[in-house]
């Protein structure tokens, strides 16, 4: 894991220093309301419905113990006893007090990490695939490229102040679990015909209001040219980015005005000026991240206690099943803890619950934990043999759902709970679905289906690349859900298509169940998972379900 | 009146007063990119207008104006918050020039307080050059 270096240290310190400096300038009037918001927001602060939300940036997703730890002191100390992962690598804490923040803002500083970019009109939280460094089918673990590029965006003088935010992530994979379509950059890492490391580097995808895929910008970036290229990128949108309306100015809009040939001649003009000015440090100081990311030493051992726990408790078999997945080393497995159990809010978790997690993480783990932008926590590296006990440990702590990738993993954004730009409530809507299948006891039949929930149009649920989507929208006064079907997160990234007009609040989690019976009467086998069949049969179908043929189900039943 | 500021504090003389009428060039920051060669042709003073502090287009324009060889003043103007002054410096201007209004509301200390623009520079530590 990557560890600060004394520059890193001091920088982090000087920056709190003067983010104290500025909330008691806000107090004096020297800083406006509208001088002070950026300046909080690219510190994480952010305004929310009720109270001030601090939003914590967890590099790449990956954290080590005493860091987890040290959230939980955070969400007791200043908090309510809890924190919210997010789909962006980030925890976020819903009840700070102004005056305190300072104060939560050294705390973190204690274990290396801070709030910085996690907000604003900045370069964003760099996100990664939360499986770095320990899937089976990785070519390169991405994230010593996000630390280089967090180092690069931190601060930067150029970028404080941009259009709207931008969003860069990075896989080491080609199976895409870092969404890099959907962001403002996506950099799939590869090799030439040559065998050299390099990128392809994506630009102008996004979700919200308008959701596009990202188109490809460059096919191959040698790897020592990146930080002038994504600094051309970001500079040419800087000043061609529209600045007199917040929903046309992400680069998705830009690339759509302009074309993707006319960005792509630009952002290579820029380059060529812009290049000499890197000398091939940021080369030297890249060879010393990516020792810090060093795998760790893997045991050779007996699994047998994991292949008798497996045989003999059904409770820990199914759990197996869907919460693990390949590890590269043998004997080892990849372990999710799912922050889904039937009827919580997605991706919440108490101050205990953190410190469970960090204790196994430390005992078994390689005192290594990540956080899935799918809201849930990750064990990279444990040994199979270790399984039993670490599943105990966590039914005891309300932690062992064996839900992952399953209809009640849902991923919903805060909506109406807390959200001031919301226009419907969310988290209330994935808990009814959750619990209403676990009812059912359907979950498990079901299968792989991704739902994720947004509560506006900004799409933080993002809800267009579920393979089911739900959108609450607020129509004359009254919730109203849309759905959508076919979307893909994956590197297949798909929009998904509307079925049709929207469903009450009472009406949503019917509608689901109808588009789920749909697809085990269509599916020609247990094998093929829903965005199989959908592809296969399309949209009608479950359009004839929703709205046609109202007394089908009761037929059928 | 506007109030002049660099690393030493607010100015009471302006360091730019003997350049010609001629060699100096005010640059809204809608300025397109690709005629900023000629536009800096024979001038010794460049002024950026920042219409609004969020307006972040005057940094990437001094950045470019740089990279491009020029070797002038460059000069910040308009609204422009003390907050933002290792980033003016470090894009490349030499100065900044504010109204009467945000200068006794943003008194010289806290200026002063971001004179050391060249420490904790991320950006430095990764060229290895200037920008
Ligand atoms: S999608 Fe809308 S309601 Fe949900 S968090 Fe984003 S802005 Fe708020």
């Amino acid at each position: 894991m990557y560890r600060y270096t004394d520059f890193d240290a001091a920088f982090v310190a000087t920056r709190n220093a003067q983010f104290r400096a500025q909330v008691e300038r806000r107090i004096d009037g020297s800083l406006t309301e509208d001088e002070f918001k950026p300046l909080r927001l690219m510190n994480g602060l952010y305004l929310q419905l009720h109270a001030y939300m601090l939003r914590v940036a967890i590099p790449y997703g990956t954290l080590n113990s005493a860091q987890l730890r040290q959230l939980a002191y955070i969400a007791e100390r200043w908090d309510k006893g809890y924190g919210h992962f997010t789909t962006r690598q980030n925890i976020q804490f819903n009840w700070p007090k102004l005056r305190d923040v300072p104060d939560m803002l050294d705390a973190l500083a204690e274990v290396q990490m801070h709030a910085i970019q996690t907000s604003g009109n900045t370069i964003r939280n760099v996100t990664a695939d939360h499986f770095a460094g320990a899937a089976a089918d990785e070519i390169a673990d991405p994230r010593p490229v996000a630390e280089l590029i967090r180092q690069w965006s931190t601060d930067h003088p150029e970028f404080q102040f941009l259009p709207r935010k931008f969003k860069i992530a990075v896989t080491g994979s080609p199976n895409d679990r870092a969404v890099t379509k959907a962001h403002d950059i996506g950099l799939r890492m590869i090799r030439n015909d040559a065998g050299k490391p390099g990128f392809e580097v994506i630009v102008g995808g996004g979700l919200g209001r308008t959701p596009v895929i990202g188109k490809i910008v460059r096919d191959f970036l040698p790897e020592a040219d990146l930080l002038p290229y994504l600094e051309a990128v970001v500079s040419v949108w800087n000043l061609l980015g529209r600045r007199d309306n917040k929903y046309k100015s992400r680069i998705k809009i830009t690339v759509h005005e302009h074309g993707i040939d006319d960005i792509r001649a630009r952002v290579e003009d820029r380059f060529a000026l812009l290049r000499p000015a890197f000398s091939g440090v940021d080369q030297q100081l890249f060879a010393q991240i990516k020792s810090d990311f060093a795998p760790p030493a893997f045991e050779d051992r007996d699994t047998a206690p994991f292949d008798q726990a497996y045989e003999q408790d059904s409770v820990f078999r199914s759990w197996a099943d869907t919460n693990l997945s390949d590890h590269r080393a043998p004997g080892h497995a990849i372990a999710q803890i799912s922050l889904k159990a039937h009827g919580a809010t997605p991706g919440d978790a108490s101050a205990d619950q953190m410190r469970v997690m960090a204790d196994l993480a430390a005992r078994y783990g390689h005192d290594e934990l990540r956080i899935s932008h799918e809201q849930n926590i990750v064990l990279p590296h444990v040994h199979k043999a270790d399984l039993p006990a670490i599943h105990a440990a966590l039914k005891e702590a309300g932690l062992a759902t064996a839900n992952i990738g399953r209809i009640s993993d849902i991923i919903a954004c805060p909506g109406m709970d807390y959200c001031a730009l919301a226009t419907a409530r969310s988290i209330p809507i994935a808990q009814e679905i959750a619990t209403r299948f676990d009812q059912l006891k359907l979950e498990h039949e079901v299968g792989d289906l991704k739902i994720k929930i947004s509560g506006c149009i900004n799409a933080c649920g993002h809800h267009h690349v579920g393979h089911i989507g739900v959108l609450g929208l607020d129509r004359a006064g009254v919730e109203s859900y849309q759905i959508t079907l076919g979307g893909d997160h994956t590197e297949n990234a798909a929009i998904g298509q509307r079925t049709g007009p929207g469903f009450a609040a009472d009406e949503i989690v019917p509608a689901i169940e109808r588009i789920v019976d749909t697809y085990l009467s269509e599916r020609l086998s247990a094998d093929e998972a829903f965005i199989d069949t959908f592809a296969r049969v399309g949209m009608t179908p479950f359009k004839t379900a929703l709205y046609g043929e109202n007394d089908k189900r009761a037929k059928a039943a | 009146m506007t109030v002049l500021i660099n690393d030493t504090g607010f100015l009471t003389t302006d360091p730019t007063r003997w350049i010609d009428p001629e060699a100096r060039i005010d640059l809204p920051p809608d300025t397109d990119p690709a005629r900023l060669r000629c536009l800096l042709i024979g001038k010794e003073l460049v002024r950026i207008a920042f219409p609004g502090f969020a307006d972040g287009r005057g940094f990437t324009l001094a950045r470019m104006i740089r990279q491009q060889g020029y070797k002038g003043w460059l000069r910040a103007h308009g609204h422009v918050i003390a907050d933002q002054y290792a980033m003016i410096r470090r894009s490349g201007f030499d100065d900044v020039e504010i109204d009467d209004d945000l200068a006794a509301r943003q008194p010289e200390e806290q200026w002063l307080s971001r004179a050391d623009w060249q420490a904790h520079d991320y950006q430095s530590r990764l060229r290895g050059r200037a920008a």
